[in-house]
């Protein structure tokens, strides 16, 4: 792998930008690295791998194929990488696979930044492994103090844990120590400076008390303290990983490619090398990679992820297109104007890089919590510091209460009452079809009272379906169907499955041709007869979507199309509205269009024909009236309102763009599980807060008695037990 | 209370040996693909000598 040649993913405060346009970054990273093409490793999707059979068939038919040198299946990631000789390409190795009965998808390994290793991951557990090994090892030395071990037995004891304790903090700490540092330098507090503090202090105490033979040491309470803080973080690493790699799937499945024409041949190139000049051949259902102008052909095009609009739109030479267009009907010569960095697709990473910024600004109960207790804990630690040392004027005794109080406030239990609900909530979501993005989204997500939806491609397929079929004469609909046969469009597609639907067989038609962006035409029965376009068959045009069939002589016959409803949708809407939401539809397509599907749900709340900008600020004026909007929306025209929102949900089909700028991605066809994931926030939410109650409470009845000087070593391990264990058995009972 | 310089020791050594194999499980990669690897016993290639 070549892995190490990509440069690192900047972190989130330093670049925003650059953390929420992967596919910009892509495109920048493989600019700079085309004299070194990666030809390393092919990675290849495989979602049908399940058996034991399967990776052995796999395996041993690409070992078969000439070029390879070895394969490997990833079962539990669904993949194979492939090291083969430079001339072997994906392109070759597919058919490869589907001649075995497995179908594969080609991956950009430059958008998976964590396939290899998650190296973070592994620091933590091997930090969590020592901490958990010194952990077991103290407490059962501690345990012969506790029942009862004085003198020489107690200091021997006493004086192996600090040997065992010292190092093994010394390396499991330091994710807190490393935190609470870069805090303190920039002049701020966060949760690990009280735990770096109570570790240091509760173990130079506990060595000063060893030592000088003292009744009382903490090392069992530092080091399990640490282990416990460990497993918080490493299962709210774990969330986040898990996420951030199926995201990064979804992103891997889009290799940005290119046909370049060269004096007349055809080369697939990286989208990243185009220049503007270059000359690029779209087929039909591909997507524009680039902006440019039409050099030759002519096409329909679906502007639906750009505008919302469900009318394809003609195209002509010398028309201009953008990136993220999809061509439908003919082959289309596009000449670059513009690639890369002054692309459409850059200029709207400045747009999301804009509005996450207002994003950041959201505090996590987390933090507010931390900003509440870390200044708390340290005035308590302090005043019971200064009270026993004037009362008694004794500094060891003072220090000492000071690390029992440090110790005993310790946040366990604040430390796993966020990720313990997390991690059980993402993972409900999760198996339900939902991805979480970000950390805090399932805190705004349960904020939210307003739902803001797109239409096409959202509440909607974008594929159209056929208007009152059983009322169209059957004749009709069977020389439509006998002309639309050989067609992909979407609107051909639509009627031959209408037809196939009311089992009306079509008509055989001689002579078929496709007019490349006005329809087909072909004989019948000796007449020329026409499908397409209101224009080219001489009728009037409408408003709404439609397609004409004209036998000569005759009039025009009308077929109108509506845009078919993604499944889940009526559901989703309806179960928002259960749970107490107003719900928008804000969609940039015609009104009469819009107005009639709005009907067909049961929205009331409608904007239609809004652009891009509008839609953002619609959603601004919503929340400036008090409102938390949740957007769902898929397209480029929806991706300034997803950042403007307070959470975002888009579905898997969604641009790149779109997908990044919101929380939380649906990865299947169905989009009813919205109303599960505000019903599951919530309740996540409401189960912090319990954590949060619970963890208070432990402290309310302990800090009192460590203030006292009550607080013994043993006290101090079953309080921190106890109130974690409670913790994370409550986050275990979310519905 | 002698065995008890035995005993620590011993229970220290034993509980290390369980860190360190734990450490190389984690450095060779044994949890990159826990369902294949489940699956891969099934196999009955590389039954006499594993995968290179």
């Amino acid at each position: 792998m070549t892995d190490s040649t990509y440069p690192e993913t900047p972190n989130a405060s330093a670049c925003p930008a650059c953390d929420v346009t992967p596919m910009a970054r892509r495109l920048v990273a493989r600019a700079t690295l085309d004299d070194a093409p990666d030809r390393g490793a092919i990675l290849l999707s495989l979602p049908e791998v399940h058996c034991a059979l399967c990776i052995t068939t796999v395996e041993r038919a690409l070992d078969r194929h000439p070029g390879v040198n070895s394969a490997r299946v990833n079962l539990t990631l669904k993949r194979v990488s492939v090291e083969a000789e430079p001339d072997v390409t994906a392109e070759d190795l597919i058919p490869t696979l589907a001649a075995v009965g497995y179908t594969a998808h080609e991956m950009d390994p430059s958008a998976l930044s964590a396939t290899t290793t998650d190296r973070q991951g592994r620091e933590l557990l091997m930090r969590l492994a020592v901490a958990g090994f010194a952990a077991m090892n103290v407490m059962l030395l501690s345990v012969a103090v506790w029942s009862g071990a004085t003198d020489a037995t107690r200091d021997l004891f006493h004086w192996i844990s600090a040997a065992i304790t010292i190092p093994a903090i010394a390396f499991s700490g330091q994710p807190f120590f490393r935190s609470a540092w870069s805090a303190l330098r920039h002049g701020r507090l966060n949760m690990d400076v009280p735990i770096t503090l109570a570790i240091l202090l509760a173990l130079g105490t506990s060595l000063y008390e060893t030592a000088h033979s003292g009744e009382h040491a903490y090392f069992d309470a530092t080091i399990s303290l640490t282990f416990f803080l460990l497993a918080g973080r490493y299962l709210d690493h774990r969330t986040r990983a898990i996420a951030r790699s199926a995201a990064e799937e979804l992103a891997a499945l889009e290799v940005p490619r290119a046909d370049r024409l060269v004096d007349g041949r055809e080369e697939t190139v990286d989208v990243a090398t185009l220049v503007p000049g270059d000359v690029i051949l779209v087929r039909p259902g591909g997507r524009m990679p680039v902006d440019g102008v039409i050099a030759e052909g002519t096409s329909e095009l679906d502007r639906s992820l750009l505008t919302g609009e469900t009318l394809p739109v003609f195209a002509e030479p010398g028309q201009e297109v953008s990136a993220g267009e999809v061509n439908l009907t003919g082959p289309l010569s596009v000449r670059v104007t513009a690639a890369g960095q002054d692309s459409s697709l850059h200029r709207m990473a400045d747009l999301v890089a804009m509005a996450e910024s207002t994003k950041n600004r959201y505090t996590s109960l987390a933090d507010r919590a931390a900003g509440l207790y870390a200044p708390g804990v340290h005035i308590l630690a302090v005043v019971a510091a200064v009270g026993w040392y004037f009362y008694t004027w004794d500094v060891r005794l003072a220090l000492n209460i000071a690390a029992a109080v440090l110790i005993i406030t310790c946040p366990c239990a604040l430390g796993l009452a966020v990720p313990a609900v997390t991690t059980a909530a993402s993972g409900r979501l999760f198996r339900k079809g939902m991805l979480i993005k970000d950390g805090t989204a399932l805190e705004r997500l349960a904020e939210v009272d307003t739902v803001a939806f797109d239409k096409t491609g959202t509440l909607t397929l974008g594929a159209p379906e056929l208007l009152d079929a059983d009322r169209i004469a059957a004749e009709d609909l069977a020389l439509a169907a006998g002309l639309s046969g050989a067609s992909s469009h979407p609107l051909s597609r639509a009627l031959a499955e209408a037809a196939g639907r009311l089992e009306v067989s079509a008509e055989k038609v001689e002579d078929l041709v496709e007019v490349p962006g006005f329809g087909t035409e072909g004989r019948w029965m000796g007449l020329r007869v026409r499908l397409g376009r209101a224009a080219w068959v001489g009728a009037e045009t409408g408003t709404s979507t439609e397609a004409w069939l004209a036998v000569e002589g005759q009039t025009p016959v009308r077929f109108t199309f509506t845009d078919r409803l993604r499944p889940g949708a009526q559901d989703a809407v309806d179960g928002l509205r259960a749970a107490g939401l107003d719900v928008w539809l804000i969609s940039g397509d015609a009104e009469p269009a819009v107005a009639a599907f709005a009907d067909r749900l049961g929205i009331s709340n409608v904007v239609s024909e809004a652009l891009p900008a509008e839609k953002a600020h619609r959603l601004e004026a919503l929340s400036s009236d008090g409102r938390r909007v949740l957007m769902v929306g898929d397209g480029l025209n929806d991706t300034a309102a997803l950042t403007a929102a307070h959470a975002s949900i888009s579905p898997a089909t969604a641009l790149d763009a779109a997908r990044v700028a919101s929380d939380i991605v649906l990865l299947g066809e169905d989009i009813g599980p919205i109303a599960d994931a505000v019903t599951t926030a919530r309740s996540a939410v409401r189960r912090i807060k319990e954590n949060f109650r619970i963890a208070t409470l432990y402290n309310v009845i302990a800090v009192p008695i460590a203030i006292a000087g009550l607080a013994t070593p043993l006290a101090a391990a079953l309080a921190m037990s106890a109130s974690s264990i409670t913790v994370s058995l409550n986050s275990l009972r979310l519905r | 209370m002698e065995v008890l310089s035995f005993l620590i020791p011993i229970s220290l050594f034993l509980g290390g040996i369980g860190l360190a194999a734990f450490f190389w499980t984690i450095k060779s990669d044994q949890y990159d693909d826990p369902d294949g690897d489940s699956h891969r016993i099934l196999s009955d290639e590389y039954d006499d000598h594993p995968k290179e």
